[in-house]
């Protein structure tokens, strides 16, 4: 679930920060900068894990802070491929379930991947699980709040950084026009169309 | 203190960043070098905690603007790992784990998986390991099992209740 990456990455400590000992003011500031941020490709970053290498420390003319370039490890939350994960189903639409880790909640089970044969209750808004039996079909709710063991099969990584100026044209559209659309930057795609995947309570032979 | 068993040497790819310079490797084009990187969900529960340790005894004078952001994940990453099997877990089990699952022949991905989940069905133990029809016979995961919930202690309440019922029937058939 959790990876280790090496970056590296310039840090700037304002003057009225030289008293306290670098390593812990350059710690300060790199957890302020990627703590709980999407790196994209990368994932999203958790901690500072430690500080490999310091390089020497500059002040530029006009500036009285210092820059110093830091080789650092970062732990980075990325799961690999195929990996399974266990989640909470935090709602269900048309488009799937949609479950969260807690820190991590972009993640959609597609229709297609739940287990077959799906449907979508509209009056109470879940997913269900027609599972056969010789006796008859049973109804397997996939409710709110219950907790799903999933596969990771894909993940998507979008650019959120800020575009330039809009041209004139576009700036001249309606005011409702220019509210972006809010893309989460990383998103991952589960399925549990395999035995043992699905909601714990299916699986557990108690 | 950290424990340095995550570390071993890391391939250098290129990536075009305006900022950093990042020595990723990418799980999708070099697989067997990405899971040099991989960390355990003990080795972060261990991390955190001590990190929140750290926070709470250097006093409480921080100014709480810029560590929202770290304060929030760092809660939010407890509160989940906190309820996996790794809460029971300490470096010698996870050591010991590691020595018993040299005999299973299995990639340090799928290990990882059965460290994180200590599954304890069959069902389970197929999701983990990729091919396990051809790669294990039901003997194999059978012994699979015993060897993760013996060497990986898991919720002590379960335990005890497990026990009980097992001497229950012990003593019906004696």
């Amino acid at each position: 679930m959790f990876v280790l990456v090496e970056m590296t990455d310039t840090v700037r400590i304002p003057p009225w920060q030289f008293e306290r000992k670098l390593n812990e003011s350059i710690a300060e500031e790199l957890n302020k900068k990627l703590a709980n941020k999407v790196v994209y490709n990368v994932g999203l970053c958790i901690c500072l894990y430690d500080i490999t290498k310091l390089e020497d420390s500059y002040i530029f003319p006009g500036d009285g802070a210092s820059h110093t370039k830091v080789h650092f490890r970062y732990v980075v939350f990325h799961p690999f491929l195929d990996e399974i994960l266990i989640g909470q189903i935090k709602s269900c639409s048309q488009d799937g379930v949609h479950v969260s880790i807690g820190f991590f909640d972009d993640i959609v089970i597609p229709p297609e991947s739940l287990q077959q044969p799906a449907k979508f209750d509209e009056a109470e808004q879940v997913w269900v699980w027609e599972y056969e039996t010789e006796e008859g079909a049973h109804d397997l709710y996939m409710d709110i709040g219950e907790e799903i063991r999933f596969r990771v099969v894909d993940e998507t990584f979008v650019d959120t950084s800020p575009t330039g100026p809009s041209s004139a044209e576009a700036s001249t559209s309606s005011a409702t026009e220019e509210v972006q659309k809010k893309e989460a930057p990383y998103t991952l795609v589960g399925s549990i169309s395999e035995p043992g995947l699905g909601l714990l309570s299916w699986w557990t032979n108690s | 203190m950290k424990t340095n068993a995550c570390v071993s040497s890391l391939a250098e790819v290129s990536l075009e960043s305006a900022e950093w310079k990042l020595k990723f490797i990418s799980a999708y084009f070099r697989r067997k070098d990405a899971n040099a990187a991989l960390l355990s969900n003990f080795e972060v529960f261990q991390l955190l905690t001590d990190l929140k340790q750290q926070r709470k005894e250097s006093g409480k004078n921080k100014q709480s603007s810029g560590q929202q952001n770290l304060n929030t994940i760092m809660y939010e990453t407890l509160k989940y790992i906190s309820k996996t099997p790794c809460r029971y877990q300490s470096p010698e089990t996870v050591r010991d784990f590691l020595i018993a699952m040299k005999g299973h022949k299995l990639t340090k991905a799928e290990k990882l998986q059965l460290l994180n989940h200590r599954p304890v069905t069959a069902v389970e133990i197929q999701l983990m390991v990729e091919e396990s029809e051809e790669r294990l016979t039901e003997e194999q995961i059978e012994s699979l099992l015993q060897t993760v919930t013996s060497i990986l202690p898991g919720d002590p309440e379960e335990q005890q209740r497990d026990s009980e019922m097992a001497t229950e029937d012990k003593g019906d058939q004696a």
